[in-house]
């Protein structure tokens, strides 16, 4: 680890599949470095694939975002650490109880068993694009509704509210202002509000985890209302905006390098690798916080205890070590045991569920758009910024 | 080729059953599970202890 001066994190992105080029300094210093946040409060960014496992699993770092001294990575959401989130944002043991509620309904069993379905939605979207005309922002007529359709199924909220719930998902999470993000939340609260009580009041309730945790666990006495809506947010919010974000630039990567989606196009067994690729490649949720509660020694380096420890993903997952030539996109390497799912008692709760959205939409997005394409030239088309998740703002296409 | 499970810990993401499908299950509950019947010593059981996000699964020779 060399001494040089903090590079600012996070920072945005020039490619959309690559990190930006202001993390160059960070990948050639793994696998711990000095980073300056929007505010210029210095924090550690962990940038080693082997001690991100290490760390992403140790109790010492905690996620309580309503803690001082946790780091922010933008001014937007330093007003907005006044309430705690479920799963995301407690520790254990709270959390691991809050995990476990949840897993029954999101296993790889239950993920395949609802693949036929998830093919139905997307049939049903291409339809609808091919029906419209010649082109399309893939974002609107397809990354998001996808998903958005399949987690509204799932939790039992009611799809006609989707540009609703997007809308105020999308505000919550890039503002632009913290004015936005505190609207945004109060109104998504009174909206699931609105909902429990809807539900409370179902004489024959519907089977969404929604349902469940209302009926289950509300009326019971369980869990408080607030409780709940803080499940329903997160399960919401995370459920859609993830996936969508992964169709949009896994599609544009694809388009971007037809050498690669050639040979997936040619072989379908590629497939569950490809995704593991792409997801490898993009890390779209490319800046984990985490605050230390006790001293950590990592080498040379102490970690006290108060600081922020920040991971970005696609750092993480370019080690050389681990991925040889890593910013190559390579349906035959083994790409498991990347971090975009995060790792340690936090990995995503819903990744066996995006894993079959991901391959069923992209695969089928290719097989019956064969001649899918750009409609702009690429360095036209936006990308979001690096202090969210990771995606395309819009992705004009033609076929 | 031994191995255990720590369901205690073990936060039913999938990964075992995802990476050694021969070897791993999740319950209904889901957690990790072995299956009744595996085929001698699957390599990929060491993939999938690796690939555990909280470490609920140890490999051993023997």
């Amino acid at each position: 680890m060399t001494d040089t001066r903090p590079v600012a994190f996070p920072q945005d992105r020039t490619c959309p599949y690559q990190p930006p080029t202001g993390y160059d300094p960070l990948r050639a210093d793994r696998p711990l470095a000095r980073v300056s946040l929007y505010d210029g409060r210095p924090a550690w960014l962990v940038t080693g694939h082997a001690l991100a496992r290490e760390l992403l699993a140790d109790g010492r770092l905690s996620t309580d975002r309503t803690h001082p001294d946790f780091p922010t990575t933008t001014a937007r959401l330093a007003g907005v650490r006044n309430r705690s989130i479920a799963l995301l944002g407690v520790d254990d043991p709270v959390h691991h109880a809050q995990r476990r509620m949840m897993v029954p309904r999101f296993t790889l069993r239950r993920a395949t068993e609802l693949r036929p379905r998830i093919q139905e939605i997307v049939d049903e979207r291409i339809d609808a694009m091919t029906g419209a005309g010649t082109s399309a922002d893939l974002v609107t007529a397809f990354a998001l509704p996808v998903p958005s359709t399949v987690i509204c199924a799932l939790l039992g909220v009611a799809y006609e509210d989707h540009d609703f719930f997007e809308g105020q998902s999308r505000r919550l999470l890039r503002g632009p202002t913290t004015a936005d993000v505190l609207d945004a939340r109060a109104r998504l609260d009174a909206y699931l509000d609105e909902l429990i009580t809807r539900k409370l009041g179902e004489k024959e309730p519907g089977d969404g985890v929604l349902d469940e945790l209302v009926h289950g666990r509300l009326r019971t006495g369980a869990m408080s209302r607030a409780e709940v809506v803080s499940f329903a947010t997160i399960l919401l919010i995370a459920g859609h905006e993830t996936t969508a974000n992964m169709i949009s630039l896994g599609t544009f990567t694809l388009l971007q390098n037809p050498g690669r989606l050639a040979e997936l196009k040619a072989d379908p067994s590629l497939l569950p690798g490809a995704v593991e690729e792409l997801m490898r490649m993009l890390s779209i949720a490319d800046n984990l916080m985490r605050r230390a509660t006790e001293d950590i020694q990592v080498g040379e380096s102490v970690i006290r205890a108060g600081d922020g420890v920040l991971f970005a993903p696609s750092v993480i997952n370019r080690d050389e070590d681990v991925y040889p030539e890593p910013d190559a996109l390579d349906w035959h390497r083994p790409a498991r045991h990347h971090v975009a799912f995060g790792f340690g008692i936090h990995q995503c709760l819903g990744q066996n569920l995006a894993r079959a959205e991901l391959e069923i939409a992209l695969s089928t997005l290719f097989t019956r758009l064969p001649g899918l394409r750009l409609a702009v030239p690429a360095e036209e088309i936006p990308c979001k910024p690096g202090d969210t998740i990771q995606g395309m703002l819009e992705l004009p296409v033609t076929w | 080729m031994r191995i255990d499970i720590d369901t205690d810990v073990c936060i039913g993401a999938g990964q075992c059953a995802l990476t050694a499908p021969d070897v791993f299950t999740q319950d209904d509950e889901g957690y990790s599970a072995l299956l009744p019947v595996r085929p001698g010593d699957d390599p990929l059981a060491r993939e999938a202890a690796r690939a555990c996000p909280v470490r609920a699964i140890t490999v051993t020779d023997g």
